[in-house]
């Protein structure tokens, strides 16, 4: 697991660059073109293994070729990457002409590189010769299977109508899936859903027959499955090659060059195989193919993981933190502002929770343009997430304060400010301080998408855990996360003892 | 005898069309005690309302300690001590705490609140370690004399009791009585006690004011309302109320 670590540590010297203060921004932009020639070159990689190892494989060649390689991995997706790229946050990462055609560019008849590039030229982007292999979807079936019923290509299913096809969930969904496919090769098969990790196994145990697949999954050797040709041309090319932002420089895009139609489908299944099976790092199996193709000199030295649950922790914190408070004075500022008149009241809370139902990909990817990806980004989504509680509760408070004492206090002749201070803070404080605890201990869960957008924290384990497959790695994520969301209620209902009196203290 | 309070022609309505008060007319004496008595949608919480400010006529004019109510409302109102039914003491604040708020922010020094909090303390009857125990630990009688020395403890030239009492048991009423009447005969305090109980009227007051329908039945010295109803709902009132 060197690989993680490695790109853990290279991947904090993005931090000393975080936007946010506009004196930095001004500053950068002064000495912009002075320093270009400087600049790293930031290298995305999304989510999954793949795109991991094609990432790895690239920054090592432009490091091979004297580049300094900035390495933001694991993004949370091809939105992400794709805004990040769009918005100058990165300069390269590895993408699929299928999914550049029919996710990004909504234009599914344009599929070649060159007619790509055209598309993508207006926007200062543009795409590199691709890999070498198709990772497209594909019907799979044990090899045992395909030679005792002679199964070859896709529409030899027909013949076999009772065969057990059970496919993912979004695959029986989706009209491009086994709707349409079953309908090109005229199948009629029933099918099923399953999840798609539980796919390989089930297959293996002989309980289903078909499932769909990645064609360069690792599994696909590994369980020794045989891949149905798609000879109608159904399913869409899924090219993988670098997409490249137009100013990448032409030394970085020789150094690229080797890479062009170098790796096919099997090298890459194989390369995938070596990740999930061999447990070994992204970057040592980047590195091992490279050094046995000649590429690079250098043996690649990965450093360790240890030591980093401490940094990962410590940045979750800073997450929360930073972001909770923020949120405390954002949102008891606009209570205080808003409770006296019950328009604004309803009119801020409704906002506010509008906040809550954008979906958290979404708003990070919506934020890539103004705030570009890292720890800005993520403390800002993380502020609006945690502003409902604290906001709600707050302003609930504020409002339902009995008529009576409300009377009170102003007929003995407090001023408002007065008011505020002896009266209405301190009978709202139990309530607001409930809605501060809720929203902390939400910040710390959900500080785990931070590693979407790089900005580190307990994330990233579980991202790339999850992209392994690899459940301790998971765990060393998720089960610090819930130490810390556990620690932080007793904190909490320390401060409320200490702070409130018993009678006022809810259940 | 001079007038603590004064209202002239006061008209006020919170519906359009349908007036509170209509054309209400009356002066308080200073240092006596002033008792409104009518029964609920009569306009009497409305009319206490008017002097501290906490409600505007829509027409008529109110003066209060010789003058129009000023622009400082702040100052003003510190002026007035207010009590109402249920205490309504902060449930955050210790009793003493409670009773010492705007001496704290007047400025007061710290032996001058300890001082005159045992002093309230005791003319209310109540224990010393009320002080540092928070409303809610107090029977709802204690918290009632907690409310009367909030009122208080400014040394009020004025003091507007809104059903203070009403809240209470019987017998814990009584008691509450005898402290308030020795405090108000001890301070000379003027008082405008507001009340649907012409019983806790005659007893505390020395002028009635009696309202109905947002205009005054009657408004004389307790001793000659007695004597001498104004009209048929005055005498009513009395009779079903006082035998």
């Amino acid at each position: 697991m060197k690989g993680v670590g490695q790109r853990s540590i290279r991947g904090n010297g993005r931090f000393r660059r975080s936007r946010g203060l506009l004196l930095g921004a001004v500053i950068t932009f002064a000495s912009f073109s002075a320093s270009l020639a400087a600049e790293p070159i930031r290298i995305a990689s999304k989510n999954f293994n793949e795109s991991y190892i094609l990432s790895e494989l690239m920054a090592q060649l432009l490091e091979e070729a004297g580049f300094e390689v900035e390495r933001r991995f694991g993004l949370g997706g091809t939105l992400i990457c794709f805004e990040a790229l769009a918005a100058g946050e990165i300069d390269l990462y590895a993408e699929y002409t299928g999914t550049l055609s029919q996710v990004i560019l909504g234009s599914p008849e344009v599929t070649e590189p060159e007619a790509l590039n055209t598309l993508l030229a207006a926007r200062g982007l543009e795409v590199l010769d691709p890999f070498g292999f198709n990772n497209t979807y594909a019907m799979v079936t044990p090899r045992a299977v395909a030679e005792r019923l002679g199964l070859v290509r896709v529409g030899d299913l027909a013949d076999h109508p009772d065969l057990k096809v059970v496919v993912s969930h979004e695959f029986v969904e989706r009209e491009d899936g086994w709707p349409g496919l079953a309908r090109a090769y005229g199948l009629t098969s029933a099918v099923r859903g399953i999840e798609h990790g539980l796919a390989y196994q089930a297959i293996a145990e002989g309980s289903i027959d078909i499932t769909d697949a990645y064609s360069t999954d690792g599994e696909l050797a590994r369980y020794d499955l045989t891949m149905l040709e798609d000879d109608l041309g159904y399913f869409p090319e899924y090219l993988a090659l670098p997409l490249i932002r137009q100013s990448l420089p032409a030394a970085a895009r020789d150094a690229l060059a080797p890479l062009s139609e170098r790796i096919d489908a099997d090298t890459m299944q194989a390369l995938n195989a070596e990740v999930v099976f061999a447990k070994r790092s992204f970057a040592d199996v980047a590195n091992d193919y490279l050094m046995n193709e000649g590429l690079v000199t250098a043996r690649n030295v990965g450093g360790g993981r240890r030591g980093e649950l401490a940094a990962n922790t410590w940045r979750h914190l800073q997450l929360t933190f930073a972001a909770v408070l923020s949120a405390v004075v954002v949102g008891v500022g606009l209570s205080l502002a808003a409770f006296r008149q019950p328009l604004l009241a309803r009119g801020v809370t409704y906002v506010c929770g509008l906040m809550q139902t954008i979906p958290s990909i979404a708003l990070l990817a919506l934020f890539i343009p103004i705030l570009g990806i890292g720890v800005v980004p993520a403390i800002v989504a993380l502020f609006l997430y945690s502003l409902l509680p604290i906001l709600r509760n707050t302003l609930t408070a504020l409002t339902t304060i009995d008529p009576t004492l409300k009377r009170v206090a102003v007929a003995m002749g407090l001023s408002r400010r007065e008011e505020l201070r002896f009266v209405y803070l301190p009978l709202a404080l139990p309530s607001m301080f409930a809605g501060i605890r809720t929203a902390a201990v939400i910040s710390i869960g959900t500080a785990t998408l931070a590693a979407f957008i790089g900005a580190g924290g307990l994330g990233d384990p579980i991202v790339t855990g999850l992209a392994l497959n690899d459940t301790s790695l998971i765990l060393e994520g998720a089960v610090p996360a819930a130490a810390l969301a556990v620690v932080t209620e007793l904190l909490f209902e320390a401060l409320e003892r200490w702070l409130i009196p018993a009678h006022m203290r809810g259940s | 005898m001079s007038d603590c309070v004064r209202l002239t022609d006061v008209w006020k309505s919170y519906v359009p069309g349908t007036p509170v008060l209509s054309g209400v007319s009356l002066a308080l004496p200073a240092g006596k005690t002033t008792a409104i008595v009518g029964e609920s949608g009569s306009g009497k919480t409305t009319l206490l309302q008017l002097v501290n400010a906490l409600e505007s006529p829509d027409s008529g004019t109110v003066t209060v300690f010789g003058e129009p109510i000023p622009k400082d409302r702040v100052r003003f109102r510190r002026r007035i001590g207010y009590s109402v039914q249920g205490a309504g003491l902060f449930p955050h604040m210790t009793n003493g705490a409670n009773i010492s708020l705007l001496a704290r922010l007047e400025g007061w020094s710290a032996e001058a609140i300890r001082a005159r909090i045992a002093e309230l303390l005791e003319e209310m009857g109540l224990p010393e370690d009320a002080r540092d125990r928070y409303p809610a630990e107090l029977s709802g009688g204690q918290q009632q004399r907690v409310g009367l020395c909030r009122a208080l403890m400014l040394r009020p030239e004025l003091l507007l009791l809104d059903e203070p009492f009403s809240a209470v048991d019987p017998i814990t009423r009584v008691g509450i009585y005898e402290k308030f009447l020795q405090v108000q005969a001890q301070q000379g305090v003027s008082a405008l006690l507001v009340t649907h109980d012409m019983r806790e009227a005659v007893k505390l007051a020395q002028m009635l004011v009696i309202v109905r329908g947002g205009e005054i039945a009657q408004a004389a010295p307790v001793p000659e309302v007695l004597a001498q109803p104004a009209n048929d709902y005055v005498a009513e009132l009395l009779r079903g109320q006082l035998e």
